[in-house]
């Protein structure tokens, strides 16, 4: 089987947030929850960098580890998922996640946190594919449609690329070479100079 | 035959010496070459002013600086607002934080508190209940308030819950979840946390009051040492001398309460309020911090409730009715019966008739049957 992975090329990315707004509308993500952000790195000087960041995917995933109700599965995709009806609000994903994918409706007293939304990689949840339980907890699921993550196919400059990991990795590697692999012969320096 | 033999020995000798020699400066220089970059490269090469950075001479890769900082927790910018985002790339604590839970917290919790459960079961065992000296006198005298039962009740009971519904989200993955599947567990667990989290701020109030209400009574004196010295009474004969609390009560009242507490409570404050808007870090470590140092106490809490009614006879009707009898507080509180005496109260009969009746129950520590 496939291992469904996002990669994200810094050297492509341009922060133009395609994929948080592709992401927000395709899922109707409410207000306040984020299951992509872009950040970027030295934002404001020579040589900064943009990345998109979202749940990972991990193989072994640490939110999966911490969950106290163990709501957390992986599909044969490799894609991570959890089952809403299971998780409890408790946080400890948030803590363990080093990406901070992890993100929950509200924010309360008493730790009231509601249920805990993330990135699905477009692969719904383990409800029935299409049904409208499975739309309004987790979105559309774009993968049994034998789609990729919308965030990936939006993007202008395929910087953020989706999809198996053996592929990408090819992808990746082409780039590379096209590039001769020095950071400056591309990017912000081939185009503004040394001196930039 | 004797110079021939001298001058090889001498060359053996001497071969040895060089063999030495040679073995030592291969040493020195092994580690001393090295170095020798140092003294040809200019010293201060390391840090580049910002301009040079992508220069060609000075190639350092700008990707290496950039995704160091990142690895190292840096931080970003992001236009994502919300109450969970965070503008880092990643975040090391995760992983950390995982490996203690999962890991030492898991393990030494359940130790702790498994080996105390022993140790009290063994105690029983071997030592039985410790009974009233010379019976019951039928006659008592008031120990503790409505007010500081009360208290002290609520504390209890709410410690009791908190011990469960905590322990239940730590170690409710292994223990439950097979009992009960993955949906039933989750309900509870849900039910389990709010209750957690909603009694767990009361639990800290209450605690308070009960520090302030008893903080003169276990003020230590000396008495309290002569008091461990002897064990508790446990080592030789007769009973060590204490006021209104003995030592143990103390301890349990100082590192117990006071201190196990005030860690529990706090970093519980932290847990409960996530939008106070302290950080995941802190949030992580408190979690650590609480779930230790909790397991720890109810481990010692297994000491101070046996103690209280199984271990000692005539000590739990002190909390539970006000009052104790009169022999049961010249064997274990002296001191605070002769104050009593000395200040005019007078002892009354028991309430109930029954209760000068010597109490039917199994006589513990002779042997314990199955």
């Amino acid at each position: 089987m496939a291992r469904m992975k996002f990669l994200c090329d810094a050297e492509r990315c341009i922060e133009c947030q395609a994929c948080v707004t592709a992401c927000k509308n395709e899922h109707e993500v409410p207000w306040g929850v984020n299951r992509r952000r872009v950040i970027v790195m030295d934002d404001g000087v020579p040589g900064e960098k943009a990345v998109s960041v979202a749940c990972m995917h991990c193989t072994d995933a640490p939110c999966a580890a911490v969950c106290p109700v163990d709501c957390f599965y992986t599909t044969d995709d490799g894609v991570v998922l959890h089952d809403k009806d299971l998780c409890i609000g408790c946080g400890y994903c948030f803590y363990a996640c080093p990406f901070g994918a992890p993100q929950f409706p509200q924010q309360t007293a008493f730790g009231v946190r509601g249920k805990m939304d993330k990135c699905t990689f477009c692969a719904g949840g383990p409800e029935p594919a299409h049904s409208e339980a499975e739309q309004v907890k987790y979105g559309t699921n774009r993968l049994a449609e034998g789609k990729l993550p919308l965030c990936a196919e939006m993007c202008a400059t395929k910087a953020l690329i989706a999809g198996d990991g053996n592929v990408l990795s090819d992808i990746y590697r082409k780039r590379l070479i096209k590039r001769g692999g020095r950071p400056q012969t591309w990017g912000w320096q081939a185009a503004y100079g040394q001196e930039a | 035959m004797s110079t021939s033999t001298r001058t090889a020995r001498e060359r053996l000798a001497r071969r040895k010496k060089s063999m030495a020699w040679t073995f030592c400066l291969v040493l020195v220089l092994s580690m001393a070459l090295p170095l020798g970059a140092y003294l040809v490269t200019t010293p201060g090469a390391v840090a580049q002013p910002a301009g040079e950075r992508f220069s060609e001479e000075h190639a350092t890769n700008p990707r290496s600086d950039t995704w160091r900082h990142a690895r190292a927790d840096g931080e970003g910018f992001t236009t994502a607002s919300g109450p969970y985002v965070t503008n880092q790339l990643i975040s090391n604590i995760g992983e950390n934080w995982r490996q203690m839970r999962n890991g030492p917290v898991k393990a030494v919790g359940s130790w702790v508190m498994g080996l105390s459960l022993a140790a009290v079961a063994l105690f029983f065992l071997v030592r039985g209940r410790i009974r009233l000296d010379g019976g019951r006198s039928g006659m008592t005298v008031p120990r503790w308030t409505v007010f500081e039962r009360s208290v002290h009740w609520f504390v209890a009971i709410s410690f009791i819950i908190l011990s469960i519904t905590g322990l239940s989200l730590l170690f409710g993955r292994h223990v439950l979840i097979p009992l009960m599947g993955n949906a039933g567990f989750a309900g509870y667990a849900q039910a389990a946390m709010y209750v957690h989290n909603f009694l767990g701020p009361a639990f800290g109030v209450a605690l308070l009051v009960m520090i302030l209400m008893w903080i003169r009574n276990n003020i230590p004196t000396g008495t309290d040492l002569k008091w461990f010295a002897t064990g508790g009474g446990l080592i030789g004969k007769g009973h060590p001398s204490a006021g209104k609390l003995n030592g143990g009560e103390k301890v349990w009242y100082w590192l117990g309460v006071v201190i196990m507490g005030s860690i529990v409570v706090v970093t519980g404050f932290i847990l409960d309020f996530p939008n106070w808007g302290q950080s995941r870090e802190i949030m992580a470590w408190s979690q650590v911090l609480h779930a230790v140092v909790a397991m720890f106490w109810i481990a010692f809490a297994f000491g101070h409730i046996y103690i209280g009614t199984l271990g000692t006879e005539g000590a739990f009707e002190g909390m539970a009715k006000g009052r104790v009898d009169t022999n049961w507080a010249k064997q274990h509180h002296d001191l605070w019966y002769d104050e009593l005496i000395q200040q005019g109260v007078k002892p009354e009969p028991a309430e109930e008739a029954g209760a000068t009746a010597p109490s039917p129950e199994p006589a513990a520590g002779q042997k314990p049957t199955s």
